[in-house]
Formats: structure tokens, sequence, C-alpha cells
């Protein structure tokens, strides 16, 4: 890799770590969705480093279009609720040593893994008369055919699975409309007054008898 | 500095022991969410740079594009989740969602 590589790396991954601790630190979501959104842009320039050019286009379509403007609407439907943290921090002592527990095995397994080596594969670079559209690895055409055509049946399976979650996020997130809970009230107030009627009846025909029982 | 398979592969679990200590301590539901993005981004970062090394044929990058996508899915659904929490509890504490307990 060259030095302008090594630099985008080294930029994308500081921007990148940084953001991951601000995403998980901020007390205000609203700030944890923008330190995310600067995360996956950070992953993004990092994609580009490793010749996965469709995948950060994708990363920045679907994460930063997508998810974290879903992030934002809800932190804005719920209002300024999103932000108050009720009660008592329970159990601090546990939640620290879970911390040091978490951070330690991370560190262990960084220091493990920063001494993974792997020889340096050249990509071979695009015919001039052809211009980028030689199917390069990682561009459009190459993955696209490695999408559509080796991996066809796990993506119409994904599409699948997104028509799923849309409904599924639609039946559990759709409330009852105004109407249906004012029909709804309305026919327990007449199952209520039905059975007062009933209990009065009933009333009503015990003291007959207790009173033919006097005679 | 020479930046290898090595130096991804550190950042990477780096990232996903931060969206793991994100995800077991917060209590807001919100940034439980993210750091849950945080980790499959972190096993994305894994999966593009093996990719890379490994140049013979698309495997990682495909996987990687399946996991944005699941990833996508698991946050719609994860957010109308939050929403009807709030609804019921008024709240996105996850410690106050307890119905079951009491």
């Amino acid at each position: 890799m060259g030095t302008a590589g090594d630099l985008l790396f080294l930029v994308c991954a500081g921007f990148a770590l940084g953001a991951a601790v601000a995403t998980v630190t901020l007390r205000n979501p609203l700030r944890a969705a923008v330190a995310l959104l600067v995360h996956i842009v950070a992953l993004a320039g990092l994609y580009l480093t490793l010749n996965a050019h469709l995948l950060a286009a994708l990363q920045l379509l679907v994460y930063a279009g997508a998810v974290v403007v879903l992030f934002v609407f809800v932190i804005m439907l719920i209002g300024p609720t999103a932000a108050i943290s009720r009660g008592p921090v329970k159990g601090v002592l546990i939640r620290t040593a879970g911390i040091a527990l978490m951070s330690l095995v991370t560190v262990a397994l960084a220091f493990t893994m920063i001494d993974v080596a792997a020889p340096y594969v050249a990509m071979p670079p695009c015919p001039p008369e052809m211009g980028a559209e030689c199917g390069q690895f990682g561009g459009v055409e190459a993955l696209g055919r490695a999408i559509y055509v080796d991996s066809l049946v796990p993506f119409e399976l994904v599409g699948v699975l997104l028509l799923v979650a849309i409904i599924g996020a639609i039946a559990v997130a759709r409330g009852r409309s105004a109407a249906e809970i004012a029909q709804a009230r309305k026919r327990r107030e007449e199952r209520e007054l039905e059975a007062a009627h009933e209990r009065a009846e009933e009333k009503r025909l015990a003291a007959e008898v207790a009173a033919h029982g006097g005679h | 500095m020479d930046i290898g398979l090595g130096e991804y592969l550190a950042l990477a679990s780096i990232l996903f022991g931060i969206g793991a200590v994100g995800f077991l301590t917060r209590r807001n539901v919100l940034i439980q969410l993210m750091s849950i993005e945080l980790m499959l981004n972190a096993v994305n970062v894994v999966l593009i740079a093996f990719n890379r090394y490994l140049p013979e044929n698309h495997t990682g990058q495909v996987f990687a594009f399946f996991v944005i996508a699941v990833a996508a899915a698991e946050a719609a659904v994860g957010l109308a989740i939050v929403i009807s929490l709030f609804r019921v509890k008024k709240t996105v504490q996850s410690d106050q969602a307890d119905l079951l307990k009491h």
C-alpha cells in the first residue's frame, strides 16, 4: 500500500475510533446518532483503502442515508424523553467489572490480531483504453456479477427478509387509530351496561322470591 | 509504518469491543441499537479486509453486502420495537421494561 493509502487508513481509523467512543458515551441520543454518522463515513473511507469501492458507496447510501436518518426520526418522535435517564444507577460495581473485563478481552484480541500478516497482493491496473470499466476487484461490475450470478438465491432471500422486516416494523410500530380506540371503548361500555342490567334483574328476582318466602 | 491485514483486524476488534461495552452498559435502548450497528460494522471491516488479501473471489465483500442488508432490517424492526415500548412505558430505558418481573 502506498503512503497515501496509509495516511487515509490512519485518518479514517482515528475518526472511526473516536466516533465509536463518542457514540457509546454521549448522553444525548441525537449527538450519539451524529457520532454514528461520522463513524460510518470513516468506515466508508476505510473500505476505499481496501479496494471495496461499491461497498463504500453502499455503506454511505444504506447507513448514512437510511439507518441514521431512521434513528434521528425515532429520536425526534420520542422527543426530550429520549435523553432522560430516570432512577439511580444500579450495580455500579458489576458494571465497572464488566467494562474492565471486556476492555481486557478487547485489548488482548487487538494485540493478537495486529501480528497477523498476509502477503500484499497488488491489484492489476485497468488497461488504459478501457478506463474504469474493466471489471476491477470490488468495482460495480465484478461485485455485481458475484452478487447477481454466484449468490442469486441469498440475494433474493435478503429481498424477502427486507419485505418481512418492513411489514413487521409497520405491524409493531403502528398503534390503534383514534377511531378504533373509540369503537373499543363504546363496545366495552355497552357490555358493562348490559351486565349492570342483568345484575339489577337478578336482584329484583331474588327480592321477589324472598318476599314470597316471607308470606 | 506499514499498514497490513493485522492493523485492520486490530482496529476491527477494538471497534467491536467498544460496541459490546456500549451495548452492555448503556440503558438507553437507542444507544444500545447504535452499539449493535457498531459491532456489525466492525465485522464488516474484518470481512472486507480478509477479502482484500485473498482477491481471487468476492466472497467477503458479498458477505459484507448481506450483513449491511440484514443490519438495515434489524434497525427498522428494532426502532419499531422502541416506539412500541415508548407507547407502553413512556420511557426508552431498557431497565424500565420489566413487566414480566413484577
